[in-house]
Order: structure tokens, then sequence, then C-alpha cells
């Protein structure tokens, strides 16, 4: 089932979306997604439609992939549709059968939110699938650089998530072995009722968070060796590099943002 | 010949609440020259981690001086002294803090503000030697623990280090991985001419330095060649340690009546001895 899951999974791949810096995609989904509310009118969701698609054509994402992967999201978004379609009561009134009426506005609004909401799941997730989390956590640290000016740990901030994320893997292997240990003494975590299943968790939990602090601490102590002393003076091996792809999406996004101004109702 | 790294009978013991402290490291004192390959043998408790702690001044001695390259360790020049030597840990997880193998070597470059350029050339020349230039782009769980123990030395070798400690660097890998890194350092050793102390319970590894401090309850028991050193088998085996294979089995040989020439510090020696050994009769 996790597998099928691909909400903050990432893809590895060369298209041009893969190639954008971080930053630019980073920036990109941002301003987009305010963008998104620009729309008002059934020509102005053609193009954000429109637009999307685009983006996920050039990210050479298989569509079938995609919306497999978006299938639970897919069903609040028709849950968002349904509720619009029976709650809102204006303008013409379209069908009325027994108890149930629909009106055209509910339709178009219905629709409309609908279009909103899947191009900002269908954009974020895009994002997610073409850029490893590392280099997220690079386009962020960059992005927020002006923030330290305020006292804000960017730095130690992106240096927390990055090795949050380096130690995702080893401390799922370390519940591996955990869960396996305690099944070899006879827990057993998958019958019974909730409470019992949950108090079979403990066992799992504590000893994960007992190596989980031993290694915290060993890291602490190998970063200090290793001369770590906090962001300053320090210099960075993960380059970002801005191209001409970067430039022209961001003039692409600005032209939709133009489009979308002149189109709306 | 010129000092590396020096304790001057240097104790330290940790804070305990109830009884009276225990020294961890006893009034101990030694010299490492530049180029030598120092063991530093001992059971669990002898206080050889303490030691390594001292050495990179996580911990700071109540008596007498560690010396780093002729300068005495203190909160002011640790930073400037540990740029200059490298450190492995006994875990390979718990020490590699880059989210793949080359950030993973470039972290301490990073610490110590080398230019972006100079990085890139320093990452893969310390990679090149570890031989894991293939795998610059691994993610630490793709990697063996011996794979993960080559990265950290490539680390603390793009430091261009004057002296590498390893603290139980092969205590936690499969016999596969200990050889590769055992074997790894050797080379580097000869090459490069590196300045190598080892800590370890591994009488094996210890073999290949060229002197042996032994420890035992915070104190330095012995210090000598390996052949020195091994030649007091009983001593070392009274104070917890595990004796070399090929020893033990000549040794034992001995004891039940077999006559063998000289003392044999590897499996191959006592091979070729046993081989050779009925036409020597």
């Amino acid at each position: 089932m996790l597998e099928k899951m691909i909400f903050g999974r990432y893809i590895p791949g060369n298209s041009f979306v893969h190639k954008l810096d971080p930053r630019s995609k980073l920036s990109f989904v941002f301003l987009f997604i305010i963008g998104v509310f620009l729309a008002n009118n059934t020509i102005t969701y053609a193009v954000l439609l429109g637009f999307t698609l685009l983006v996920i054509l050039s990210s050479r994402i298989r569509l079938y992939f995609l919306f497999n992967g978006l299938k639970p999201i897919l069903f609040l978004i028709i849950f968002t549709l349904l509720m619009h379609i029976f709650f809102t009561k204006e303008g013409a009134l379209l069908v009325d059968w027994k108890f149930i009426k629909i009106y055209e506005e509910g339709v178009r609004q219905g629709i409309f939110i609908s279009i909103r909401f899947l191009v900002l799941v269908l954009l974020t997730s895009i994002l997610t699938l073409t850029t490893s989390p590392i280099s997220i956590t690079d386009g962020m640290e960059d992005l927020l650089g002006p923030f330290k000016r305020l006292k804000l740990p960017v730095h130690e901030l992106a240096l927390m998530m990055s090795i949050s994320l380096r130690f995702i893997p080893t401390l799922m292997d370390e519940t591996d072995k955990i869960l396996k240990a305690q099944l070899a003494r006879g827990s057993d975590i998958s019958t019974g009722s909730i409470k019992q299943r949950i108090r079979a968790v403990i066992p799992l939990l504590v000893p994960l968070f007992v190596s989980a602090f031993k290694r915290a601490e060993d890291l602490a102590v190998a970063m200090e060796v290793r001369g770590y002393r906090g962001g300053e003076g320090r210099t960075r091996y993960r380059q970002l590099k801005w191209h001409w792809r970067d430039t022209t999406i961001m003039v692409l996004l600005a032209a939709l943002v133009v489009v979308l101004f002149l189109l709306r109702a | 010949m010129k000092e590396i790294l020096s304790m001057d009978n240097v104790s330290y013991s940790y804070d305990s609440e109830d009884e009276v402290a225990k020294k961890a490291v006893d009034g101990v004192s030694f010299t490492v020259q530049e180029d030598e390959w120092i063991a530093i043998v001992g059971h669990n408790g002898s206080g050889k981690s303490t030691l390594a702690k001292l050495m990179i001044g996580l911990l700071f001695p109540e008596e007498g001086n560690v010396n780093v390259f002729i300068e005495k360790l203190t909160e002011d020049n640790i930073w400037e002294i540990r740029s200059q030597m490298g450190f492995v840990f006994q875990n390979p997880d718990n020490q590699f803090v880059g989210s793949t193998v080359q950030d993973d070597v470039a972290f301490a470059l990073e610490n110590s503000g080398v230019p972006f350029e100079e990085m890139v050339t320093r990452v893969n020349d310390a990679l090149a030697q570890v031989k894991m230039s293939d795998f610059l782009d691994q993610e630490p769980h793709h990697l063996s623990g011996g794979q993960k123990q080559r990265v950290a030395i490539a680390g603390a070798l793009a430091l261009h280090p004057k002296l590498l400690i390893m603290d139980e660097a092969t205590s936690m890998l499969d016999p596969q991985g200990r050889n590769e890194v055992i074997h790894l350092v050797e080379e580097l050793k000869r090459k490069t001419g590196l300045t190598v102390i080892s800590i370890t319970h591994d009488l094996e590894e210890a073999l290949l330095a060229d002197r042996i401090i032994v420890m035992n309850k915070g104190k330095v028991l012995t210090v000598g060649t390996p052949e020195q050193i091994f030649a007091r088998g009983n001593e070392l085996e009274e104070i917890g340690l595990d004796l070399p294979f090929a020893l033990r089995v000549s040794s034992l040989l001995r004891e039940n009546g077999m006559e063998l020439v000289g003392e044999h510090m590897t499996e191959e020696e006592l091979v070729n001895e046993l081989w050779t050994s009925h036409f020597s009769k």
C-alpha cells in the first residue's frame, strides 16, 4: 500500500523539471499557489488546468502513475464537489428529483473549487516527485537566507532537516530489527483488540527511542570532533546553480499571472 | 623524528555521585612520533576510550598535559588542532552526517571553510584513496559497514591530517569489513606516511602496529613492539585480551609437545612453519 502512495516520494529522472534549481521550483510553486486564487471564471480555470497539464508533461511523470498515487486525495476532491453541488442554492434549478435539488451555481462552484484543489495537489506533488528531499532542504535554506538577519536559525533548521532525512532509513531498519526481536519473544502486534495492539507497540517504541538518543549523542560528538561550530564561517559543498531554464519558468509564471488577470471576470 | 602527540602524566576520573571517583586514566605518559602506527589495546574499562576522548579534547585531563603537535591541548586551540587530525569512531552509522557519500566527506571541510572548488578536488582525492569513488552519490543505508567506515576515513583524509585516530573503528564490522578497513589503513600508512593511533581490543589488528601500548585499569601496563608484547602472552590473557589465533594455536601445539621454532604472529607464518616442519627435523 505504501508503495502506491506518492505523497512525499522522489522519483529520480532527467526531465526539464528535474533539472530545475530547487529554489526556482519552490518559489514557482509558492507563487503559483497564490496565482491559483486569481482564477474566477471558466476560461481562467481552463488556462490553469492547461498550464498544470503542461507542467506534468514536461516532468515526464506518467499520468497514470500520478493519478493512481493521488487516489486518496481524489476522493477528497470528489467529496468537495458533491458538497458544493448539493448545498449551494443559487442560480437556475437544474435537477429537481424528490428531495434532491441541484442548482446551476452549485455545479459551477463545485467544479471550480475541485479544479483549484486538483491543480494545487498536482503541482505540489510534481515538486516533491521531481526534487530530492535534500535539494528541497538546500533550496529552503537558500531562499530563507535573508531571514538570518532576523536571527532566524535557518542554517540549523536546514541541517536538522537533512539529518532527519538521512536517519529515516536507518531508523526504519532499526524498527524492523526490534520488531523481529520482539516477535521472536512472542510479542504480537497484528492480532487482538485495538487496545492490545497499542499495548504491543510499546516494547517496540521504547528500545527505538533509547537507541535514537544514543545515536543522537554519538552523532553530536562526531560532528563536534569534525569541527562543526554552527553555520558561521562555513562553506557549502552543495552549490545551487541558477540556469536559463529557471529564468524561463519564472517568466512563464509571470506570463500566466498576466493572462489570468486579463481574462478573469 | 618529530613528536606528534604526547601524554604527560595524565589522569582523569568521571564524576560519580556515591563512591570515591575511580580514576579512569591514571598517570598515563607516552609519546607518539611522526609516521608511527601505535595501537592502544586493553580490555573494556581499561581507560582506552577515555584516552581517545582526551586526545581530541572531548575531555580535559585533571592532572597532567596532553600535547598535540607539540602544543598543549586547551579550550582555545582545540578547533585549530582538531582541523589537523582525523577521527574515526566505532559506530559506522552514527558518524555519517551527510546525506550522501560525498556530502559526508565534505562535512569537515565545510566546517573549516574550505572554498568550493578546492573541496571538490579534495573530496574526489580522498574517495579515490579509500577506493570509494564509484559511490559518490550513494546514500548511507545502501552501504555496508566496512564501506561506511571507509567513507569516514575519507572524511578524515580530506582534511589532510597529520594524525589519524581510530577508536574501535573495526569492532562493529563483520570480518570482511574489518579486513577491508585494516588493509586500507595499512596501505595509506605505507603510501602517505600517516601517523596512526588505533584504539582496539582486537590484537590481530594491533599486530600491524609499530608499537603497542597495553592499558589495564587506567594505567599503562607495558609498551613495546608486537613481538615484545606477544612474548608475554599469558599476561595479556590475564587482563582479558584475546591473543591472535596463530599465537594461540602455536602455544597449544607447544603444550602438547610439538617442537616449533620461533614465534608466529600471523597465520601465514604458522602455516609456513607447519608445512615445512618435517624437513627441519
